[in-house]
């Protein structure tokens, strides 16, 4: 059966944060929780394969133990399982080390319900904002990578293949990728889907399977959580508005105009040394 | 500026004892794509000089593709001492699998102490590979770099959707890897002259190795490329429609630009959501950013502030969008854009292609 598995995260959504003028800190209060809107586009790409071959979705997050809201959230939309990954020695983790976790756990899952043809991440994450994570975990699992995917163009489960579009700056690409693969999503890919009301219902009383550390067998401790991080945030700043000695221009729209756009022409000279 | 100091704590140790002082210079991942090398690329070789000066350490490039020889020779002229060049047919097209094996490669032989991709697509897909490979560290998105007395990078990314700036480190491991905004850095000009020295790097791959297979390449026309214009000619509600739209395209055509748009342009129907400036649009560093019609709400300045010359035409004197211009013209812009492109059609009569 055709297994493919999403991993989600639940974030603040940072759109909604302020910053407090007084002390220059983030003002969480009030910032609603909700699935990093990436993710879901994920989770519909994996249920749009679904409807059409059959198989089993499972989505994954590690987080707080209140993550399991967002994984219901999956589950209402149509997928079969949610794992939530939870557990203090994992907090405090960059990007290596929640890469390592959620590879460590996507075998695990593999093991309980077949190997994963297809895993998909979101492009990036609202707070992390890094995009690093599918690709480390691409790579610790030997899967192919296929970032930035803005159209699934074909699935062909029997001879294990998939056919994606690339969204790069100039232009798109097309790429031929043998399963296992791994795929980050763009929102341009799909609308995510509004739960159905059986659903809903079912979400309600759907209890996420929770692993620990204690659940692995093989789980390397160095490797997780704040321990298992190469990277530290040394400071954080709110920078400063710019500040702007404003010249306005007065007078005669014509003289306006021709004085601006002297600067302008100037300016793009020496930039372009035209 | 306040700053909000955070006991860095102690992140994850090498699993035997290394000797990072073998570790040297500053290298620099190349981008290119059909003979188009990507401007961040060129961007970083200057800002990486100012890196090794300060570290008294070598600028290196690393230069993978097939007849790619003429891209390491710029890479020179750009600024690189040594380029890195992998050459192979099979290395035509990016994969992330082929790119890693040899950037991983590289690495572990020369021993960077920084190495630096562009934050394009191509430029995460790769570095995110190679940092769990090695492993190590890697800071995304960076838009300040430099190194203090211990020759750590000090990396410097916004988060929070712009409204902060985190500086972050890799103490424990080498190199340093982080990949840079494009448009953030200035190139060196490009001198000819300059003298480096190619290095050859045999392909160190395993052909059965690579299972992915690029179909196809379909160049975007016409595609909106806000991050890397030069000019730009945004719009707000001010513009009043599609027509006025079209008048700014107009203005942006004779200063060799793009069209941007405020949210509530957007939310209009009057543009589309490819143009948006912004906290949930695109964030901009262009050398000239020009505001028709725009107010200047916060969500629309985070993604703009940072233009080199701002330039404000809102009838309102009392918008904020004047208070971070440089030059503010309080007048119906409907007039103004207008003689605007006849006094710059007139100040630079050949009409310049854009630059790409
Ligand atoms: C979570 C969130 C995210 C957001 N993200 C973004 C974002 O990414 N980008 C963004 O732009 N906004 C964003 N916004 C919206 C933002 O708050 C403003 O609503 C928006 O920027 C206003 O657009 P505007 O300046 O075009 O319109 P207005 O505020 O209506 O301003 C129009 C201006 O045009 C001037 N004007 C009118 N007619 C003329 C004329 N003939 N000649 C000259 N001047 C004229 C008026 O004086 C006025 O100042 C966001 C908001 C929220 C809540
Ligand atoms: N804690 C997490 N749990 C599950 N998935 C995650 C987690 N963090 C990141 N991801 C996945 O990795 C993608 C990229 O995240 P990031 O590298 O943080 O931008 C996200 O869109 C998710 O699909």
């Amino acid at each position: 059966m055709l297994h493919m598995v999403v991993c989600i995260k639940q974030v603040p959504d940072s759109r909604e944060i302020r910053i407090d003028p007084k002390t220059n800190t983030l003002i969480r209060q009030g910032v609603p929780a909700i699935v990093n809107p990436y993710d879901l586009n994920g989770v519909e790409a994996a249920l749009q394969i679904k409807d059409q071959f059959g198989g089993r979705v499972t989505v994954l997050t590690m987080g707080p133990p209140s993550a399991d809201k967002a994984l219901r959230q999956c589950v209402a939309m149509g997928a079969d399982e949610g794992v939530l990954i939870s557990d203090r020695a994992f907090a405090g983790a960059d990007t290596l080390a929640t890469s390592y976790v959620l590879a460590k756990s996507i075998e695990k899952a593999g093991r309980l319900w077949g190997q994963p043809a297809i895993v998909f991440c979101g492009k990036q994450t609202l707070d992390g904002d890094t995009g690093q994570v599918g690709p480390g975990i691409a790579c610790r699992l030997d899967y192919e990578q296929l970032t930035y995917v803005e159209a699934i163009e074909s699935v062909d489960p029997d001879r294990g293949e998939v056919v994606v579009r690339r969204h790069l700056e100039d232009g798109v690409e097309r790429v031929r990728a043998p399963f296992p693969v791994l795929i980050t999503v763009l929102a341009e890919m799909n609308k995510p889907r509004r739960a159905s009301l059986p659903g809903l219902l079912h979400a309600q009383t759907y209890q996420p399977i929770v692993w620990s550390t204690a659940d692995f067998e093989d789980l390397d401790r160095s490797k997780i959580g704040l321990r298992g991080s190469p990277t530290v945030v040394s400071k954080t700043w709110v920078p400063e508005p710019r500040q702007v000695d404003t010249e306005f221009l007065k007078g005669e729209t014509g003289e306006v105009t021709s004085r601006l756009a002297q600067v302008l022409v100037e300016r793009l000279q020496t930039v372009q040394g035209a | 500026m306040a700053e909000a100091k955070r006991k860095p704590a102690v992140g994850l140790q090498p699993e035997v004892d290394v000797d990072w002082s073998a570790y040297r210079g500053v290298m620099v991942v190349v981008e290119h794509r059909r003979d188009k090398v990507a401007k961040v690329s060129w961007q970083l070789l200057g800002e990486s000089r100012r890196l090794a000066d300060k570290l008294d350490a070598p600028l290196m490039a690393v230069v993978i593709g097939h007849e790619a020889e003429d891209i390491a020779r710029q890479a020179i002229g750009y600024g690189a001492e040594r380029v890195y060049l992998c050459d192979a047919p099979e290395l035509a097209d990016y994969r992330t699998r082929p790119y890693s094996r040899v950037c991983l490669h590289i690495i572990r032989e020369v021993k960077p102490e920084i190495v630096l991709f562009g934050a394009t697509y191509t430029g995460r897909d790769l570095a995110g590979a190679i940092a769990t490979h090695l492993p190590t560290g890697l800071t995304a998105d960076c838009t300040q770099l430099d190194v203090d007395d211990n020759r750590l990078l000090l990396a410097s990314r916004p988060a929070f959707s712009e409204k902060m700036v985190a500086t972050i480190l890799c103490k424990q491991f080498k190199p340093q890897m982080a990949t840079v905004r494009p448009g953030v850095f200035e190139a060196l000009p490009y001198d000819p002259r300059r003298m480096g020295e190619i290095i050859r790097v045999e392909s160190p791959l395993d052909r059965e190795s690579i299972r992915t297979e690029v179909l196809e390449f379909v160049e975007a026309v016409n595609r909106v490329n806000l991050e890397d214009a030069e000019v730009i000619v945004a719009g707000g509600r001010g513009v009043g429609g599609r027509a006025g739209f079209d008048l700014l395209a107009k203005l942006a055509d004779a200063l060799g630009g793009q069209v941007g748009a405020s949210r509530a342009a957007v939310d209009l129907g009057w543009i589309s959501h490819d143009h948006q400036v912004g906290q949930t649009g695109t964030t901009v560093r262009p050398k000239i950013y020009i505001a028709a019609g725009i107010s200047g709400a916060v969500q629309h300045v985070v993604g703009m502030q940072n233009a080199e010359l701002i330039v404000s035409i809102n009838k309102d004197p009392n918008a904020p969008i004047h208070r971070i211009a440089h030059y503010a013209i309080v007048d119906d812009l409907f007039e103004v854009v207008p003689a605007l492109i006849e006094a710059v059609q007139a100040a630079r009569p050949s009409a310049r292609v854009p630059v790409v």
